[in-house]
C-alpha cells in the first residue's frame, strides 16, 4: 500500500520555484493497478519518484506499507527500494551488460549467490518470454523486448510494488498492448501492486482499476476507472476520455443535423445492470414514441458494460417529455447542444 | 661526425626501453589518480549521487590551473616536489612523477567527459534498485564508460610518448634524450630519423591496441 498524505514537492530554479506536486493525498491499495494520467508537465513523473524517494517531498508524508520513507536511514532506504521495482519510458538498461546481466544486476547488489542469480534470471526470462535472449545485449533487442527486460529486472528482487514511468510511451500500439498484458499478469499472478503514470487514456482503460487525473501538480479527480470514465467531472478528464472515445458527434455533424431540421438529440448513459434491460424500447413504446440512435457505442470497462448513445425521439412533444423524465429515473440523460461536439 | 651504428643500436634499444618504462608506469599511476579524480569530479556535480559544490568547485579550479601549463615548464616547476617524492630529479624513474601528475589531470577531464555522456536514466535505474553511491561507481559508471574511456586513455598514451621525449631533454633518458643529444646537438639527421620512426611505430601500436580493446568492449 502506498499513501500520499498532503504531499508537495517544489524545485528551486534560479528564475523561480517550480511546484511540481501540490498537496496530493492519495491511497493506492494493495494489488491495485493504479494509473495516474496527466499531460506532460502535470507533475506525475515527480509524484512517481516520491514513492521510492528518488525525489524527497518538500512537505507531507509518503508511506509505503505504513513506513514513512523520510524516517529511514540511507541504508534502510536502499533496502526498501528493493521492495519497489521500477520501469522506465526509455528502459534504462545497462548497455555494458547482457540481458541476463541486466536482470541479475539487482540480485548482485543484494549479494545473492551466483547459482541463485542464474536460477532466478532463468525463471524471469521465461516469465517475460525472452528465454532465448539471455546472452544478447540491449542494442540487439526491439523496444518491446527491452521493456520486457526492464520488467524482469524490476521483478528480480521479488518486490511488492512496481512503479512504471510512462512504460509504454516509446512503444507502438501493438507492443503497448503486449506490455500492458504482461503488467496485468504481474499484478494478477504475482500479486504485485502496480502504480503507473501515463498520458495515454488507452493504458488506463486497458489495465487500471483505479485512476487519478493530475493537472499542474494537483490531483483533480480520482476514483474507480469505471466511475471516472462514465462520469468525468473535470474538463481535463473529459478531454482524456475523448482521446480514446468520442462520446458525442463532432460539431460539424451536429450542426449539419440541426441544419437538416433534425430533432433534439439526447445523450443517454447506461451503466452496469441497466444494460441488461431493453429500457429504451420499453419506455418509448409505452408512450407511443419512436427513437432513432444517431451515434453511440457500448463498451466494456473493468468488466462492466457502459453504453453511451445519442438518440432522437419522434412523436408528440408532451410524450417525448414523459419519455425523458421516465428514462432519467434509471439512466443519465441530457440534451446534446449543436455547439458541443 | 658519423655515428658508429654497431655501438649505437644497443643505445637505441635501451632508450626505447626507457621510453616504454616511463610511458607504461605513467599510464598506470596516472590512470589510477586520473580516474579517481574524474569520478570525484563527476559524482560531486550538481544533482549527482554525491553532490558537493565545494569539492567540485575546488577540484575543477585546481585542474583548470594545472592543465594549461606547458609540460616542459610544469616539469621544471615541479622539480622541488619531485626531489622530495622521488629522491632525485634526474633519470627515467624521476621523470615518471611529473608525467604522472600532468597525465592524471588530463585523464580526469577525459573520464569526467565520458561519464557525463552516460544516460542519467541508467544511474537513476541503479538508484531505484537500491545501489549505494559506491556500488553505482563500480557497477554502473565504470563499466558503462569503459569503451570510450579506453579510447581516451589511448589518446593520453600517445601524448605520454610525447611527454617522455620532453622529459628526456631534461635528464629523463629515453628516445627523446637520444634524439636531442645525438640528433639535435650533434647535427646528425640519421639518428633523428631513426628515433622519430621508432616513436611513430610506438604511437601506431598504442592506437591499434586501444582501438582493438575498445572495439571488443563497445561491440562496434
Amino acid at each position: 500500500m502506498i499513501e500520499f498524505l498532503n504531499v508537495s514537492k517544489s524545485f528551486e530554479t534560479p528564475k523561480r520555484d517550480v511546484h511540481a506536486v501540490k498537496n496530493v493525498t492519495l491511497t493506492i491499495n494493495k494489488e491495485d493497478i493504479f494509473g495516474v494520467i496527466g499531460f506532460s508537465g502535470a507533475g506525475k513523473s515527480t509524484l512517481l519518484r516520491l514513492v521510492n524517494l528518488l525525489e524527497k517531498p518538500t512537505s507531507g508524508v509518503v508511506k509505503v506499507n505504513g513506513t514513512d520513507l523520510a524516517s529511514l536511514s540511507s541504508k534502510e532506504l536502499r533496502t526498501l527500494r528493493r521492495r519497489i521495482g521500477m520501469i522506465f519510458q526509455n528502459f534504462n538498461l545497462f548497455t555494458s551488460r547482457t540481458v541476463a546481466g541486466n536482470i541479475g544486476y539487482p540480485l548482485k547488489l543484494e549479494g545473492v549467490s551466483k547459482a541463485e542469480i542464474e536460477r532466478k534470471t532463468k525463471e524471469l526470462l521465461s516469465f517475460v518470454g525472452l528465454s532465448d535472449k539471455a546472452n544478447d545485449y540491449p542494442e540487439q533487442l526491439s523496444g518491446g523486448q527491452k521493456q520486457r527486460v526492464g520488467i524482469a529486472r524490476a521483478l528480480a528482487t521479488s518486490p511488492e510494488i512496481l512503479i512504471c514511468d510512462e512504460a509504454t510511451s516509446a512503444l507502438d500500439p501493438e507492443t503497448t498492448a503486449d506490455i500492458l498484458k504482461l503488467l496485468k499478469r504481474v499484478n494478477a499472478e504475482l500479486g504485485i501492486t502496480v502504480l503507473l503514470i501515463t498520458h495515454e487514456m488507452n493504458v488506463i482503460q486497458t489495465i487500471c482499476n483505479r485512476v487519478a487525473v493530475m493537472e499542474q501538480g494537483e490531483v483533480i479527480e480520482s476514483g474507480d476507472v469505471f466511475d471516472v470514465f462514465t462520469r468525468p467531472k473535470h474538463t481535463t478528464t473529459q478531454r482524456f476520455i475523448q482521446s480514446v472515445h468520442q462520446d458525442i458527434p463532432s460539431t460539424e455533424v451536429l450542426q449539419e443535423w440541426k441544419g437538416n431540421g433534425g430533432q433534439h438529440l439526447y445523450r443517454v448513459l447506461f451503466k452496469g445492470a441497466v444494460t441488461n434491460n431493453p429500457l429504451l424500447s420499453e419506455v418509448t413504446q409505452k408512450h407511443g414514441i419512436h427513437f432513432n440512435i444517431v451515434y453511440g457505442s457500448v463498451r466494456e470497462i473493468q468488466q462492466q458494460l457502459f453504453g453511451n448513445l445519442v438518440v432522437s425521439f419522434e412523436g408528440q412533444i408532451n410524450d417525448v417529455k414523459k419519455v425523458i423524465d421516465e428514462l432519467a429515473l434509471k439512466v443519465d440523460i441530457e440534451e446534446v447542444l449543436a455547439d458541443e461536439g | 661526425m658519423k655515428v658508429d651504428w654497431t655501438t649505437f643500436w644497443p643505445r637505441i634499444v635501451e632508450a626505447t626501453g626507457e621510453t616504454l618504462y616511463m610511458v607504461l608506469l605513467t599510464l598506470i599511476f596516472g590512470s589510477i589518480l586520473g580516474i579517481t579524480l574524474g569520478l570525484l569530479l563527476f559524482v560531486t556535480r550538481e544533482n549527482n549521487i554525491l553532490e558537493s559544490k565545494i569539492t567540485f568547485n575546488a577540484l575543477n579550479l585546481f585542474i583548470n590551473i594545472i592543465r594549461p601549463i606547458p609540460f616542459i615548464i610544469f616539469l621544471v616547476a615541479l622539480s622541488p616536489l619531485t626531489r622530495i617524492v622521488m629522491g632525485t630529479t634526474i633519470g627515467t624513474t624521476a621523470a615518471v612523477f611529473p608525467m604522472t601528475i600532468a597525465a592524471a589531470f588530463g585523464i580526469a577531464r577525459i573520464v569526467e567527459t565520458n561519464l557525463i555522456s552516460i544516460d542519467p536514466g541508467v544511474i537513476e535505474a541503479a538508484r531505484a534498485m537500491g545501489a549505494s553511491p559506491f556500488q553505482i561507481i563500480y557497477t554502473v559508471l565504470i563499466p558503462e564508460a569503459l569503451g570510450p574511456l579506453i579510447l581516451g586513455l589511448t589518446f593520453v598514451t600517445i601524448s605520454l610518448i610525447d611527454f617522455s621525449a620532453v622529459a628526456g631533454t631534461v635528464g629523463g633518458g629515453g628516445l627523446g634524450h637520444v634524439a636531442i643529444t645525438y640528433g639535435y646537438q650533434r647535427f646528425d639527421g640519421s639518428v633523428m630519423i631513426v628515433t622519430v620512426v621508432i616513436l611513430i611505430v610506438l604511437v601506431q601500436l598504442a592506437q591499434w591496441l586501444g582501438n582493438a580493446l575498445s572495439k571488443k568492449i563497445l561491440r562496434r
